[in-house]
């Protein structure tokens, strides 16, 4: 059942789209950055901060929000270009990304970063705090969900294991967690660096639901959403498909991006094809 | 001496009943040693708050810090060696740097631990929760530190670590003698020398200080139970009056109460200071008393320390 317009989706990919003209910005004007694996999350992060999670930008700490954990925090251009285009802090924020004495640390913060729900950064991590935090919904009777990401090369982490195991054992149901599958990591192609296939099954051994998809395609982003919540008594892996570097042509699949930011002609490319203009500067 | 003995991990346990039965919002976790920890216990009158992780420490870890960012106090135990070292960099990253309300109650650490050996003994966990920005640690001495210690730890917002020890030990304090995080206690006053201990070792620095009296020699006794923030006017304050200090822990001599000791001295009013610890060795099978006897961590051990001290004294 579908339970959004076509009218949504288009605004989701607008704002998706505003995103990564931010994360390109944010990444070449701090110098340094990880873009690849903040573009190929862009989709998911818009659909979720644009339509699908319940939260107040003015009250960041609000009891009954929905939960976001990036535990891929390297991709945290993606995370505040979201919170900055949802209003939890100035856009104009997003040019002092890994500036000293600014709120934008080059991996989120909780303590520093109005909007940031975990601190993350040492992959492998995030799972369990959004575990955490979903048992504490529970405990309390409360409504939320909690969202996270993780990446296709973190899940290479013992600790990913141990959680995925923690989840369906405590029947951690008001939890949705989506793998970034863009198939690359730092050193190179994740099947071989550390084939983890077949990924499916694997969840799905430990005990999750797992659903597949096609990571940028919003209906499907959300539709899973939709099926992921109605699931109960089982924590859901929704297994996105995505091209790490999305949106940028010469980003797009190339393992060098991962962690370094366009040089000026690249930058002046990425903007163009984005065709937003920039921040502060728009067309 | 005779001391009565009495375990620490039982009040632990005990003490986490009492705060649920209270009311206070508390959520226990532990990674399946919760027979040893006695967690298990706490887990049986909650166990809507209590959940065991298996064997996942780093899990454990970041579930509690994820609990904690909700504005529950999580209580996190396991084995010292397990809890600090298999689970450093989550404590560092999901606990530490958010500054969430998670404390580490860990038992069995030292080389009391016996005949597990150094696989079981940590002998550097205080080294590495220290270091670590923000970060409370406690070495409660007795049954009764350890009651009053969980109890603050309940109120105090920001992480902690607290080690506890698998035996029972000395009670040297008075159930209602007081207590607050970052303070020391003088144990007996004396002017010649001042013997800073912490856990175990504190009940020996008595003995100690005892037997120096017979030999003329008059020694303080000091109770460190907070190792950070450690309290520095209380370490002054000794250093002035005796001139000369003698630091004594279950713990390497690298990195823990004697580290933090002579580091105060040296910055404030330096005096020479002797360090009874574990000489940078991993320890190994053996009962708790032979290997306090092995590795130095006795009375007179203290006392060859004390006689080092003053006659380093200016
Ligand atoms: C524990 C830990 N080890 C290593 C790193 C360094 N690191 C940062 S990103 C990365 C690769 C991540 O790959 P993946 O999870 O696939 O992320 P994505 O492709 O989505 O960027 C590595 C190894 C880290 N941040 N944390
Ligand atoms: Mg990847």
């Amino acid at each position: 059942m579908k339970n959004y317009t076509d009218e949504t989706v288009r605004m989701i990919a607008e704002k998706a789209r505003i995103m990564r003209r931010d994360i390109v910005q944010m990444i070449y004007t701090a110098g340094s950055g990880h873009p690849g694996g903040s573009l190929s999350a862009t989709d998911i992060i818009a659909s979720l901060y644009f339509h699908v999670m319940r939260h107040r930008p003015q009250e960041p700490n609000w009891p009954d929000r929905d939960r976001f954990v990036l535990s891929k925090g390297h991709a945290a251009p993606a995370l505040y270009a979201a919170l900055a285009e949802s209003g939890y802090f100035p856009v104009e924020e997003l040019l002092n990304l890994r500036k000293i004495g600014h709120m934008l640390q080059g991996h989120p913060s909780m303590k520093t970063t109005p909007g940031v729900d975990m601190s993350t950064g040492s992959l492998g991590q995030g799972l369990s705090a959004a575990i955490g935090m979903a048992l504490a919904g529970r405990m309390d009777r409360k409504d939320y969900m909690v969202y996270a990401i993780l990446g296709d090369g973190e899940i290479e982490e013992g600790q990913i294991w141990e959680a995925a195991m923690f989840a369906a054992h405590y029947k951690v149901d008001n939890l949705v967690a989506f793998l970034d599958k863009n198939g690359l990591q730092i050193d190179g192609p994740t099947d071989a660096v550390m084939c983890s296939e077949p990924l499916a099954d694997k969840w799905i051994a430990f005990g999750w639901h797992v659903i597949e998809i096609d990571g940028h395609d919003i209906p499907q982003i959300l539709d899973a959403i939709a099926e992921a919540k109605a699931i109960k008594e089982k924590p859901v892996m929704i297994i996105a498909h995505t091209v790490k570097g999305k949106g940028v042509s010469f980003m797009e699949n190339v393992v060098g991006f991962h962690g370094k930011a366009p040089n000026d002609e690249q930058y002046r490319q990425a903007i163009r094809e984005i065709g937003l203009g920039e921040i502060g500067v728009m067309k | 001496m005779k001391w009565e003995m009495a375990a620490p991990r039982d009040k632990y346990a005990e003490t986490l009943i009492s705060l649920a039965k209270e009311g206070k919002d508390i959520v226990v976790l532990d990674a399946d040693l919760s027979s040893s920890t006695r967690t298990a216990r706490f887990g049986k009158e909650f166990p809507e708050r209590f959940f065991n992780a298996g064997i996942a420490e780093q899990n454990m870890m970041g579930v509690a810090a994820g609990l904690a960012t909700t504005g529950k106090t999580v209580f996190a135990s396991t084995f010292a060696v397990f809890a600090t070292g298999r689970a450093y960099d989550q404590i560092r990253q999901s606990v530490a740097h958010p500054r969430l309300n998670v404390k580490i109650v860990a038992t069995h650490a030292g080389i009391t631990v016996g005949g597990d050996g150094a696989s079981h003994q940590i002998i550097e966990d205080i080294a590495l929760m220290t270091a670590l920005p923000g970060m409370t640690v406690i070495s409660p001495v007795d049954i009764h530190e350890t009651e009053k210690a969980v109890r603050e730890l309940a109120d105090m917002d920001g992480p902690a670590y607290m080690r506890l020890s698998r035996s029972a030990m000395p009670v040297v304090t008075d159930e209602n003698a007081p207590f607050e995080i970052g303070k020391g206690s003088v144990l007996r006053k004396g002017d010649d020398v001042s013997i800073i201990a912490t856990g175990i070792m504190v009940s020996r620095a008595i003995e100690a200080a005892e037997e120096l009296k017979e030999k003329g020699i008059s020694a303080s006794v000091v109770n460190i139970s907070t190792i950070k923030p450690i309290d520095r006017p209380l370490i002054v304050s000794e250093a002035k009056r005796t001139g000369a200090v003698v630091t004594a822990e279950e713990h390497n001599v690298i990195g823990g109460l004697g580290y933090a000791v002579a580091s105060v001295i040296s910055e404030e009013y330096p005096v020479p200071v002797k360090m009874v610890g574990i000489e940078d060795t991993f320890g190994e099978s053996g009962s708790p008393g032979e290997l306090l006897e092995k590795y130095g961590l006795t009375a007179a051990h203290i006392m060859v320390a004390a006689e080092d001290a003053l006659r380093m004294k200016r």
